[in-house]
């Protein structure tokens, strides 16, 4: 087996030309290798490039750990920092990592689709910024080449200052999302909403978004119909977590509270 | 390969040649059996051990990034044969029952104790959300780390 420890990006860049498998904080990939779905034979160890644990402003380096997003992120990405794993996850774990798994259940995803960040990768041979809606193309499938690292993520500078991030799950902690979700909202009115686990990749309830954006302020019953909008736009599938009609439920459910909070 | 680290103070080299987990290399080879191994998965914290000074799961930790870093495992909490203040507490507590969870849970709670020596109930519960127990139903465990914060008051 072999092992890369770089230092640098462009040295972990050259050892992905090589055909290395990148490691950040393991939490995703050493389950496939403990459980044999995965063996690499050639690794190349991020933890010690320290430019990936870089937090420039608006830029979140792809090795900042969900124990520094829950401290240090904004208001709606520290609230899904805070539900990752268990402190021992959230202190290995990465937001890279996240971003690079795609799993549809990603619990940092429905924050950068809400946001409409765009992720920075990099390979031996030049770099490029793919927004989020051209990343995340299917259950685990990006748009990431096997040459290519993450080296982070690029939000807006201004971000909204209503935020929220909520997940149902089986309980309040160590658990996979059911349905996970973000909602931020300007003081004009304008609102997002974006979703975890309810599609193969992050969504925007773009629909939804349309119509209470248009509402100055939201009655009972624009609230209502805002819930039901959201239940209709996501398309969950059923699996050994949960069924498609309680996803559906819940995510309208779970949407029309947080946008309750940004309302408050 | 050879990776080498320290482990509890003392240099160390373990030979790896597939990515192993740093848990297994502390079990087969390094003859530091404190670490459990149960879910191999993240989820269950018996094999909790701090790395680099951050609390993690060594089932994790794929042994060859433990090159040239600082473990500390349950073995390394007592020092110079005294029994570290969570592990009296524990004991004193009747927190102990099969004993598989314990070894994680001393290493995480030793970890909180290091970075607030006056945690809340709370923070305590939210410390070792991380490590699952089938026994003890976790009473007597929050009780013991309890009267830990509440002597350091
Ligand atoms: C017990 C447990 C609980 C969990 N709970 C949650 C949860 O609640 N919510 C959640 O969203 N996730 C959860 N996860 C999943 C995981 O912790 C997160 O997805 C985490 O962010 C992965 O980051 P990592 O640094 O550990 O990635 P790694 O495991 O190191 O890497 C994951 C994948 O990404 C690749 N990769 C890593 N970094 C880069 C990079 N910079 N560029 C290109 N490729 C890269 C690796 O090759 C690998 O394929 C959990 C995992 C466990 C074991
Ligand atoms: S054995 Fe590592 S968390 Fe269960
Ligand atoms: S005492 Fe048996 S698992 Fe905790």
């Amino acid at each position: 087996m072999d092992t890369q420890y770089p230092k640098t990006i462009d040295e972990a860049v050259s050892a992905l030309s090589d055909g290395a498998t990148p490691l950040a904080g393991g939490t995703d990939l050493m389950v496939e290798v403990n459980f044999g779905h995965r063996r690499p034979d050639h690794v190349v160890a991020l933890r010690r490039v320290d430019e990936l644990a870089e937090w420039d402003g608006s830029t979140i380096g792809a090795g900042v750990t969900w124990r520094r997003i829950e401290l240090e992120g904004p208001k709606a990405l520290a609230e899904a920092a805070r539900t990752v794993g268990s402190p021992q996850i959230r202190n290995a774990g990465t937001i890279g990592g996240n971003v690079a798994t795609a799993s549809p259940a990603g619990d940092g995803l429905p924050f950068l689709a809400a946001v409409d960040a765009s992720i920075e990768v990099r390979s031996a041979t030049g770099s490029r910024s793919i927004q989020w809606d051209e990343f995340f193309l299917g259950v685990k499938k990006t748009a990431l080449e096997a040459d290519e690292l993450v080296t982070g993520v690029d939000l807006p500078e201004d971000l909204p200052e209503r935020q929220a991030f909520g997940k149902v799950g089986v309980r309040n902690a160590m658990v996979i999302a059911t349905v996970c979700c973000v909602v931020t909202r300007e003081l004009d009115g304008l609102t997002r909403v974006a979703l975890g686990s309810v599609a193969p990749t992050p969504m925007r309830a773009r629909q939804s978004e349309e119509m209470i954006s248009a509402v100055a302020r939201p009655s009972e019953s624009d609230l209502a119909e805002f819930a039901r909008l959201v239940a209709a736009e996501v398309s969950p599938i059923t699996d050994h977590r949960s069924t498609a009609e309680y996803r559906r439920h819940a995510a309208g459910v779970l949407a029309r509270r947080l946008l309750g909070r940004c309302l408050r | 390969m050879i990776v080498s680290f320290i482990v509890n103070g003392e240099g160390v080299t373990a030979r790896v040649t597939t990515p192993v987990s740093l848990l297994d290399v502390l079990r087969d080879q390094l003859e530091l059996p404190g670490s459990k191994s149960a879910c191999e998965q993240g989820e269950c914290g018996s094999c909790s051990v701090l790395l680099d000074g951050a609390l993690v799961c060594a089932c994790l930790v794929m042994a060859v990034d433990a090159e040239g870093s600082t473990v500390r495992t349950v073995e390394g909490i007592a020092s110079e044969g005294t029994l570290h203040p969570v592990q009296v507490a524990m004991h004193e507590a009747g927190a102990v029952q099969c004993g598989f969870c314990t070894p994680g849970i001393v290493v995480a709670a030793a970890d909180l104790f290091d970075r607030d020596p006056t945690p809340t109930t709370d923070q305590i519960k939210e410390a070792v959300a991380g490590n699952i127990c089938r026994c003890t139903g976790y009473g007597a465990i929050v009780r013991a780390l309890e009267s830990v914060a509440g002597e350091r008051r």
